[in-house]
């Protein structure tokens, strides 16, 4: 492109952008980015202008036009400030524990190189790894020439194998593409067709009969379906635990709560990464931020993309309403088929539960993760009609999710061309999931070649893929779990009564590869207050179990990390000890031969003096008479 | 400890305890199986007053209350097992039941001829009620916030704003109110409150918390804890009226808005439940749809005092220990679904001639009605009230000693 015909089409960009309502607009060109200024009081304008400016092609686009008003809160963090990981001399650093950066870290321990992964928050897979459907896309969605297509399909084919050695399920029960409109039946076969024959993804259309056959509750709407078999579920959650503890079990070193604040450049280089635990200095840095990582490229000087954040809602139905459907499935308007997200629908969890959504929608919070009326409302409107049998009241929650997009709406998975130990892999929203190990395997190749300038890399002959899972009763026949009683009597005490989960798994994950001590982190591996009961019975007795396990106090623990604390001290006459509550009761001692002299309206506090007696170091009981008095 | 019982109770709370013990006087061999590490159910963190005023004439706490039948249990030598959790519930060819449990002794098996379900009820969610906003910590179940001050000794507030009108969150008002908390106040998003008028006078009235009606919190506020809620006014539809917003800073919101009953072994076994009172239909020997399941307390239909959970738990556990497999023939009893919220139980079995006792909700508020109980067309039993609130559950009981072919209940107004 001549430099005259570059000035035209950014000053009809300027122009355009102007018309959107964009004040002082400003386009230039800045190492092959197009960038924008300005001022505007609608944020779709502003996003509308990024797009507008990614037609163009360049290799991205950085908007800057200020919303009116508006200032970015500040990105959350830990109160921590000590010197845990002060220098640290990584071979790599990964920036980010959501899925992709704990699948980075686990594929780079193939290799004979350190990894040390940061993550801001408390746990891993705290933003959007752990606020989204779990949906494994077969690939079907994504345009031919893709990289978000090519990443889609063969992170898929990747998928049976990568369960199988992390000990997580996973099922391929397939998807639906429905449609109400015989126009997208025509349609769809032509363009559907083509791509799933560019990619090789196995499927295609279904007849109504057929679909009825396969899917008996749908609603008699539906004309016809686009059939994908290789479509799958998890849980995303789950599968981020379980890749950074296989990381760390082979090596990897993972530090929470740690921000990483400021970059040092010499030479076009990364020299020093500060974060609130202490500088580190990598020989190459790897960028997963997520909904940050345009703010991490930014801190190395190398911002050529930007992340507007697009939000979603989701919902979850109870499990009793798991078996009306098998599949994910979506009924898709033409209009909806163009547009960025398709728009969501309704699918059965790895988990037996259903859940419906999610939408999208553009606001400019990137860690805003509230809930609507109006936008679950309208989830439950547009997606439950589809399926016969699905009511609002069989709701139990819903939550939000906010995924990483750029302008493009392209994944960035590459080496910086501006500073020379730092890989992108950035911008990674739908379908991130589904793509995170094709990705992974990419930047591992990326990363392990840039090294390679550096350094000897070789293949690191112990990386051991299967994961040393802790046993999850639910996939046992009774005979396991007699065994695993006998040796362990803690598994056969159910805490959480809904999702049946033991006291012996609560306390597996509480000493697990990548530790938890809140009741977040302990529900997202092994589910107690996912169920209908959302916690309330279970909540209290997860928490004396982690004050146990811990020695915390009470008052110490949180919801979800730092900050989240949700007791207080103990009550006036309380003492402040922890109950024996969840105690096992000892073997030679049945409850029933409690003494029966124990005076009226004192018996169930008699059971307590005794277990009381049984473990001096829970003396619960004195202080619940001092609560009964009260 | 046997293998095979006449009876098994699940649930060792006021429901399950009488049972046991009514099964057991009835000559039944009875196994009560409780799920949690203590019996009594959620009596053990009620310890306010109030409990046996109708049964004992006393006020009695919940502890004291749950003590007086878990006495009994012990000086009659019934077996009972805790921390014990149903995994699996089946019925045989032979109809007989065989259950699988879960301890930490291990996965043990035991079969009986007949079930009595006292599992009791779960409260209702912040999701359930569509509750919206931030997701912070600071939120909880009037029950959790309930276990956590009166179990664990521990405070969950300093500041909160209650809402629903429910009687444990009324109850939480007064005792956290009595701990140092500060209630800012209790929001119903009806027009009349949800729980026990005595509730109101003892435990807001009486410590100057203020209880505004047709109000309801709209969003919750904190990035990590709660900060505030936004409450607004509603119209007749519980819609909230745009512009009565206001924001009331707070540390946390403790819901009480409504109880659910527990049925989710019930439903294993194919029970059929009751969308009036999400509870198994019954008939008068409070038999659900599979014969020999009995469902009593608040699985059965959510109840506002113990002392008729005790009732309902005994009048199933006698019916349990007599079941014997036979032909049964339940005709619906009547009743007008405008009138009542719900009627228990929903059946009779005409091939028997049992006493009835009959549980009822009105729909809405009535002043002076007439209740009256039909039998074989006849009016056998007529009551008339003061006063009817959907708030407070009404029982009847008739002495039946003729064959019954139909059974009606009636309201006149």
């Amino acid at each position: 492109m001549s430099s005259s015909e570059e000035k035209r089409r950014l000053a009809r960009l300027r122009e355009e952008i102007s018309g959107l309502g964009i004040r002082e607009a400003e386009v230039s060109v800045f190492r092959r980015s197009i960038r924008l200024s300005g001022g505007c009081d609608d944020w779709k304008s502003i996003v509308r202008a990024g797009k507008k400016a990614a037609k163009l092609g360049y290799k991205g686009v950085v908007n800057e036009i200020e919303l009116d008003g508006f200032t970015p809160p500040p990105i959350r963090r830990s109160k921590i400030e000590d010197g845990a990981i002060d220098g640290e001399r990584p071979d790599v650093l990964v920036i980010g524990g959501g899925v992709i950066g704990c699948a980075i870290a686990r594929e780079l321990r193939k290799w004979d190189i350190s990894v040390l992964l940061c993550e801001k928050e408390s746990d891993v897979a705290m933003h959007a790894s752990s606020r989204n459907d779990g949906m494994i896309h077969p690939g079907i969605a994504s345009h031919i020439g893709s990289l978000r297509g090519k990443m889609n399909v063969e992170g898929n084919l990747m998928y049976t194998q990568l369960c199988k050695d992390l000990k997580i399920p996973f099922k391929r029960y397939g998807n639906f593409i429905l449609y109400s409109d015989h126009l997208f039946g025509v349609g769809g076969r032509a363009v559907l067709g083509a791509r799933a024959r560019a990619f090789g993804i196995p499927g295609g259309h279904v007849d109504r009969r057929r679909m009825h056959e396969m899917e008996p509750n749908i609603t008699d709407e539906a004309l016809g379906a686009f059939s994908y078999p290789m479509s799958g579920v998890l849980s995303p959650y789950k599968l981020t635990v379980a890749l950074a503890e296989n990381a760390v079990e082979n090596g990897a070193q993972v530090s929470l709560d740690t921000i990483v604040t400021s970059m040092e450049m010499e030479h076009g280089r990364i020299a020093a990464v500060h974060t609130n635990r202490g500088t580190v200095y990598p020989r190459l840095v790897v960028n997963a931020a997520g909904v940050f990582s345009d703010v991490i490229a930014k801190m190395a000087d190398d911002q050529f993309f930007t992340i507007h954040p697009r939000k979603g809602e989701l919902v979850i139905l109870d499990k009793k309403k798991g078996r009306l459907v098998q599949r994910s499935m979506g009924l898709v308007s033409v209009k909806a088929a163009t547009s960025d997200t398709k728009g969501g629908g309704v699918m059965r969890t790895i988990d037996g539960n259903v859940l419906v959504g999610p939408d999208a929608y553009e606001q400019p919070l990137r860690e805003d993760f509230s809930t609507h009326a109006d936008h679950i409302d309208a989830i439950l409107e547009k997606h439950l009609p589809l399926i016969k049998g699905f009511a609002k009241s069989d709701v139990i929650t819903y939550f939000a999710g906010v995924r990483a997009s750029n302008y493009e709406e392209e994944f960035i998975v590459e080496r910086s061309e501006q500073v020379d130990n730092l890989v992108h892999a950035a911008a990674i929203q739908s379908p991130g999931l589904a793509s995170a190990p094709a990705i992974a395997k990419r930047i591992a190749e990326i990363s392990t070649a840039a090294l390679g300038e550096q350094m000897d890399v070789h293949k690191n002959d112990r990386f051991d893929p299967v994961r040393k899972a802790a046993p999850v009763l639910k996939y046992m026949s009774l005979e396991e779990k007699q065994k695993l009683i006998e040796k362990n009597p803690d598994y056969g005490v159910i805490i959480c009564r809904c999702e049946e989960i033991s006291k012996g798994e609560i306390i597996d994950c509480i000493h697990s590869p990548i530790p938890v001590t809140s009741l977040d982190g302990i529900k997202r591996r092994v589910r107690p207050g996912m169920g209908r009961c959302q916690g309330g019975f279970c909540s209290p007795l997860v928490t004396n179990i982690i004050a146990q396990e811990t020695g915390l106090r009470p008052e110490q623990i949180t919801k979800n990390g730092d900050g989240t604390e949700f007791l207080y001290g103990p009550t006036n006459k309380g003492t402040g000890k922890t109950s024996a509550e969840t105690k096992a009761p000892a073997k030679k001692a049945p409850a029933r031969k409690a003494p029966a002299k124990a005076a009226a309206g004192k018996a169930a506090a008699g059971t307590q003096k005794k277990s009381a007696k049984k473990a001096p170091a829970q003396k619960g009981a004195a202080k619940k008479k001092g609560g009964a008095e009260a | 400890m046997k293998e095979i019982y006449d009876v098994i109770v699940l649930g060792g709370g006021p429901a399950g305890l009488a049972a046991g013990i009514s099964a057991t006087q009835k000559g039944a061999s009875v196994l009560i199986i409780e799920r949690e590490a203590r019996m009594g159910g959620i009596l053990k963190q009620c310890i306010h007053d109030g409990f046996g005023l109708v049964r004992f004439g006393e006020r009695l706490t919940g502890p004291e209350y749950a003590g007086r039948f878990y006495k009994e249990m012990l000086e009659m030598g019934i077996d009972h097992i805790v921390n014990a959790f149903v995994t699996d519930a089946e019925k045989k060819p032979d109809g007989s039941f065989a259950l699988t449990v879960q301890s930490a002794q291990g996965i043990k098996f035991f079969h009986c001829k007949a079930l009595v379900l006292a599992c009791g009820c779960r409260e209702r969610t912040a999701k359930q009620v569509f509750i919206h906003g931030d997701r912070p910590a600071g939120v909880f179940t009037a029950g959790t916030a309930q276990h956590f001050v009166n179990i664990s000794g521990y405070m969950p507030v300093k500041k909160c704003v209650i809402l629903g009108s429910g009687d444990i969150g009324m109850i939480m008002a007064r005792r956290l109110t009595l701990e140092g908390a500060e209630v800012e106040g209790v929001y119903e998003i009806k027009d009349t409150p949800a729980g026990l008028a005595r509730n109101i006078a003892q435990c807001l009235d009486d410590y100057n918390i203020p209880l505004h009606l047709s109000t309801t919190v709209t969003r919750v506020i904190g990035a990590k804890h709660v900060e505030a809620v936004e409450v607004a006014r509603v119209d007749e539809k519980m819609k909230p009226i745009p512009g009565t917003e206001r924001m009331i800073e707070c540390d946390s919101l403790i819901l009480s808005v409504g109880l659910l009953p527990e049925n989710e072994i019930a439903e294993k076994l194919g029970v059929e439940i009751d969308p009036a009172t999400k509870g198994p239909y019954v008939d008068q020997t409070f038999m659900t749809s599979v014969p020999g399941v009995f469902s009593c307390g608040n699985a059965l239909h959510v109840n506002d005092l113990v002392d008729y959970v005790s009732e309902s738990g005994e009048l199933a556990g006698a019916y349990a220990a007599q079941y014997r497999p036979g032909r049964r023939v339940r005709v619906k009893i009547d009743y007008d679904g405008k009138k009542f919220a719900y009627v228990v139980p929903q059946y009779y079995d005409v091939m028997r001639q049992d006493d009835l006792t009959m549980y009822f909700r009105p729909r809405r508020e009535q002043k002076k009605p007439s209740v009256q109980l039909c039998v074989n067309e006849e009016t056998a039993k007529r009551k008339k009230y003061i006063h009817l609130s959907p708030s407070e559950m009404e029982q009847l009981t008739l002495k039946i000693d003729h064959p019954v072919t139909r059974v009606a209940l009636k309201m006149e107004v």
